[in-house]
C-alpha cells in the first residue's frame, strides 16, 4: 500500500511501485478527469500539481508521489483556478474538451507565478499541452482573461 | 405534419395553432402537445406538398450568439467519455495486434503475460491477442509480456518508398476518366506556355485527444456499448453480428468523444468489433470489458487519410488566360470494399478521391480528370475534409503557379476565373480583410509574404488568406490567417468561427507535422514524439468573418481545413520564391541562398 495525498484527502493505494500516477488516479481511485493521451509526457492530459507545481501524471510513478500532495482538476480549487474556468466557459474555449482539464491545470500554475503573462508566455507555459482540435487561440485569450479577473 | 396531428386530434383549424419550444399550442383553449407526443400520429399523415419555412425575423435561436451548453462540465473534469466510463466488476483489455496489417497469428507464449499481478486472462480473438486484467497498467504490463510470433505471408509488406516509386510511376499512365470537358491534350498541345507539377501526400492518422476506447456489457438479453460512436448504425450491426443476435439487441450509450475527426465513422467499425469480440471471448468472467487503445495503438492501427501523388499539367494562351488543364490522382479508394461502395464509387471512380479536382472551380475550357485507385492492404479512412485534404493543395497552388507564369496578380487571377458568385464572395472578403495588395510589415531577420487560396467543400465556400515569416534557416511561422466562409446562414456564428479556428489549426498540423510512413509493413511512427501535432506556440492569429446570407445551412467541420495548406504554400513562394509541393513541408527547401 502506498499512502499519498489527493486532494487534501489521505489515500492509501493498492498499487505496484511502477505505476504511474495517472492510472492509480484513474483506475484506483476513479478520478477520471486527469486524461490519458500519449503516456510518454508528449501531451499534457495528465497534468496535475504534485505539491502546487504541474507533473505529467504518466510518467510519475505513485512510488515517486509517495506520501506528497496531489491535486488533480477535481480538487483544484483557489482564485486562479476559478478565474480560469470561469474565462474558458465565457469564451467557449473546449471543442471535444479532451485537454481541457490538462490545460487548466497547466495555466493555473503560470499564473500562479506570473499575474500578468505575455502570449509568448501563455505559449512557452502551455507548449507541452497538445490540443488536437487546436483551440489555442482561445487558450491564450482565456488565460489573459483570467490574468485580467484575478488582478481585479 | 405535427400541426395538422394535432388539429386532427383537437378537431380544430390548422391556423389556430402556432409551435412554441417543442410544442404544439392552441392558445384559445390553452391545450399543448409535444412533438413527441404527437410524432406518431405525424407519421401517418399526408405529406404537404409545399412548406413554408420561418422567416429570418422570426428566427428565435438561428443567427444568435448561444454559448456551448458542455463548457462547464469540459472545465472542471466532470464531463464523461468513453474511457471514463467504470461499471461495477469492470475489466480493461489490451489488444496485441499484428506487426503488420493483415497478418495471422502463428503461435503466443501467454505464460509470462498471466504472471503479471492483476491480469485475468489472456484470450485470441480474430484481430489479435487480448489481454485483460483489473487495470490499465497491469494490462498493458500483460501485453508487453505476450510472446507473439505472426505468420506475415498474406500481410501488407508495403514500404513507402517504393509504393511512392509506383505511384510515380503510374503518374505517366492512362488512368480511369473522372472528367473530360472538351480536348485538354489539344489544347495543351498547342498552348503559348506550358507548366507542370507533381504533388505529394503523405498517410496521415487522425490522431484524436482521446485514444480509440469501448466498453462492452453482454447480458442475457443482448449487449450495451459505451463508446464516442460516431456511426451507430454499423457499430451496431457489426456488434449484432459477431455476437449472432439482432440489431435491435444491441444498445449503445453514445458519449461525448475525445476528438474523431472521422476514425470513431469506421464502417468497418474496427474498434467496437474488438471490443465485443473480446467481451464474446471472456462471457465467463462476466464483467463489462473496457477495450482500451493507447496512442501508439493508434499511430499504427492504420485507417489512414490515404498517401496520394497527384500531377497537373495546365496551359496558358498568349495572353497568359488557361486553356487546359489535366490532372491525373493516385491513391487508394476509401469507400472501395465498404458498404459505402455502391453510393460512392461511380464507374469505378471514388468520387471521395477527386471531389475538389474533378469539380475544378475555375473556367478553363478544356479539362481532363483522370485517376488510378491502386489496392493495397493499409487500410485507409476518411480524414476530416476527406478527399480536399489533397485537392485543395494541388489546385490552390498550381492556379497560383498560373498566375505567376501569366504575369497576373493570384487574388485578380482567381476572381476572374471563378464563376460562382458565393465562392468569388469568399475569395473577396478574405482578401479585402487581409488587406491584399497592401505590403506587409517587414520584420528584421525574415522574409514574409502572404498567400491566398479559396475551396468550396461540403456545400460550404472558405477563403483563407496566410501571412509568414521565414527565417533563413528555412523555418518559418504562420503569423495570421484570415478566413471567410459561406456556410449559408451561420446557425451558431461563435461556433462557426471556432469550427474555422480549429480546421486552421488542424490543416496546419498536418503541413506543418504529420507523414505517416512504412516500412516492411511496419509504421515508423507511434507518438506524438515522432507524429507530432500542432502545439500552441505554432499557432496563428486567425481572424474569421462570416458571409451574411440566407441560403441553407452547410458544413463547418471540415471546410476551414482544405485552403490553409495551400495558402501557407503560397505564401511561402511569395517570401523565398519556392514552391512547396509536398507535404508536410520541407522547410530545408526555403533556405536562404
Ligand atoms: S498522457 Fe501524460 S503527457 Fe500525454
Ligand atoms: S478541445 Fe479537443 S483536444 Fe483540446
Amino acid at each position: 500500500m502506498i499512502p499519498i495525498i489527493v486532494n487534501g484527502t489521505p489515500r492509501s493505494v493498492d498499487a505496484t511501485p511502477d505505476t504511474p500516477l495517472l492510472w492509480v488516479l484513474r483506475d484506483n481511485l476513479g478520478l477520471t478527469g486527469t486524461k490519458f493521451g500519449c503516456g510518454m509526457a508528449q501531451c499534457g492530459a495528465c497534468t496535475v500539481h504534485l505539491n502546487g507545481a504541474p507533473v505529467r501524471a504518466c510518467m510519475t510513478p505513485v512510488s515517486a508521489a509517495a506520501g506528497q500532495k496531489i491535486t488533480t482538476i477535481e480538487g483544484a480549487q483557489g482564485k486562479a483556478v476559478k478565474a480560469l474556468q470561469d474565462a474558458w466557459v465565457k469564451l467557449d474555449v473546449p471543442q471535444c474538451g479532451y485537454c481541457q482539464a490538462g490545460q487548466i491545470m497547466s495555466a493555473a500554475a503560470l499564473l500562479a507565478g506570473n499575474p500578468q503573462p505575455t502570449d509568448a508566455d501563455i505559449d512557452t507555459a502551455l507548449d507541452g499541452n497538445l490540443c488536437r482540435c487546436a483551440t489555442y487561440q482561445r487558450i491564450r485569450a482565456a488565460v489573459h482573461q483570467a490574468a485580467r479577473t484575478m488582478r481585479g | 405534419m405535427l400541426i395538422a396531428a394535432a388539429a386532427d386530434n383537437w378537431k380544430v383549424d390548422t391556423n389556430t395553432l402556432v409551435t412554441l419550444d417543442g410544442m404544439v399550442l392552441h392558445r384559445p383553449s390553452g391545450r399543448k402537445a409535444s412533438y413527441g407526443q404527437l410524432a406518431e400520429k405525424a407519421a401517418t399523415m399526408p405529406q404537404p406538398a409545399e412548406v413554408a419555412l420561418k422567416s429570418p425575423q422570426d428566427f428565435k435561436y438561428i443567427g444568435k450568439q448561444f454559448k456551448r451548453t458542455d463548457s462547464k462540465a469540459k472545465s472542471n473534469g466532470s464531463a464523461q467519455f468513453a474511457s471514463d466510463v467504470r461499471l461495477p466488476g469492470q475489466l480493461t483489455a489490451l489488444l496485441a495486434r499484428p506487426s503488420v496489417f493483415g497478418a495471422r497469428l502463428r503461435r503466443v507464449q501467454t505464460e509470462r503475460a498471466k504472471a503479471v499481478p492483476g491480469v485475468r486472462a489472456v484470450v485470441e480473438v480474430p484481430q489479435g491477442v487480448a489481454v485483460i486484467a483489473t487495470d490499465f497498467w497491469s494490462a498493458k504490463k500483460g501485453r508487453d509480456a505476450l510472446q507473439i510470433e505472426w505468420d506475415e505471408s498474406g500481410g501488407a509488406r508495403v514500404s513507402t518508398t517504393e509504393q511512392r516509386d509506383q505511384y510515380l510511376a503510374l503518374l505517366n499512365q492512362p488512368g480511369k476518366v473522372a472528367r473530360s470537358e472538351g480536348d485538354a491534350a489539344q489544347a495543351l498541345a498547342q498552348a503559348a506556355k506550358k507548366l507542370e507539377a507533381t504533388f505529394e501526400f503523405p498517410y496521415l492518422a487522425h490522431a484524436p485527444m482521446e485514444p480509440l476506447s469501448c466498453v462492452v456489457q453482454l447480458k442475457d438479453s443482448g449487449c450495451e456499448i459505451w463508446a464516442g460512436s460516431q456511426s451507430q448504425t454499423s457499430d451496431q450491426a457489426t456488434a449484432a453480428q459477431i455476437l449472432g443476435i439482432k440489431p435491435e439487441q444491441v444498445k449503445i450509450h453514445t458519449l461525448l468523444a475525445g476528438g474523431s475527426f472521422g476514425r470513431r465513422a469506421n464502417p468497418a467499425s474496427d474498434y467496437i468489433a474488438e471490443a465485443v469480440s473480446v467481451a464474446k471471448a471472456t462471457r465467463d468472467l462476466s464483467a463489462p470489458i473496457h477495450l482500451m487503445w493507447t496512442r501508439e495503438d493508434d499511430i499504427r492501427g492504420g485507417y489512414y487519410r490515404p498517401m496520394f501523388v497527384h500531377a497537373i499539367s495546365a496551359g496558358l494562351d498568349a495572353q497568359g488566360n488557361p486553356v487546359a488543364w489535366n490532372q491525373r490522382l493516385v491513391g487508394q479508394s476509401i469507400a472501395a470494399g465498404t458498404a459505402f461502395e455502391g453510393g460512392l464509387v461511380k464507374d469505378g471512380i471514388d468520387m471521395t478521391s477527386v471531389e475538389g479536382a474533378s469539380n475544378l472551380a475555375y473556367a478553363i475550357p478544356n479539362l481532363h480528370v483522370e485517376l488510378h485507385s491502386p489496392k493495397l492492404g493499409v487500410p485507409v479512412l476518411w480524414w476530416r475534409s476527406v478527399g480536399h485534404t489533397h485537392t485543395a493543395f494541388s489546385t490552390e497552388i498550381f492556379i497560383d503557379e498560373l498566375a505567376a507564369a501569366a504575369g497576373k496578380d493570384p487574388y485578380a487571377f482567381r476572381r476572374t476565373l471563378i464563376q460562382h458568385p458565393r465562392l468569388n464572395g469568399v475569395l473577396e472578403l478574405a482578401a479585402t480583410k487581409a488587406g491584399w495588395g497592401t505590403p506587409l510589415a517587414p520584420k528584421s531577420g525574415v522574409r514574409r509574404g502572404r498567400g491566398i487560396a479559396v475551396h468550396e467543400s461540403f456545400n460550404s465556400f472558405v477563403a483563407e488568406v496566410a501571412e509568414v515569416s521565414v527565417k533563413p534557416d528555412g523555418s518559418f511561422s504562420v503569423d495570421r490567417v484570415i478566413c471567410a466562409v459561406d456556410c449559408g446562414i451561420a446557425v451558431n456564428p461563435d461556433q462557426v468561427r471556432a469550427q474555422m479556428e480549429g480546421g486552421i489549426g488542424f490543416g496546419l498540423s498536418a503541413a506543418l507535422h504529420s507523414a505517416i510512413t512504412l516500412k516492411a509493413g511496419r509504421v515508423e511512427q507511434s507518438n506524438f514524439h515522432d507524429y507530432p501535432l500542432l502545439r500552441i506556440s505554432e499557432m496563428p492569429r486567425v481572424e474569421v468573418h462570416i458571409v451574411p446570407s440566407q441560403a441553407a445551412p452547410t458544413g463547418v467541420g471540415e471546410p476551414g481545413v482544405p485552403p490553409l495548406a495551400p495558402a501557407v504554400a503560397n505564401a511561402l513562394f511569395a517570401a523565398t520564391g519556392k514552391r512547396l509541393r509536398k507535404l508536410p513541408f520541407e522547410t530545408s527547401e526555403l533556405r536562404s541562398a
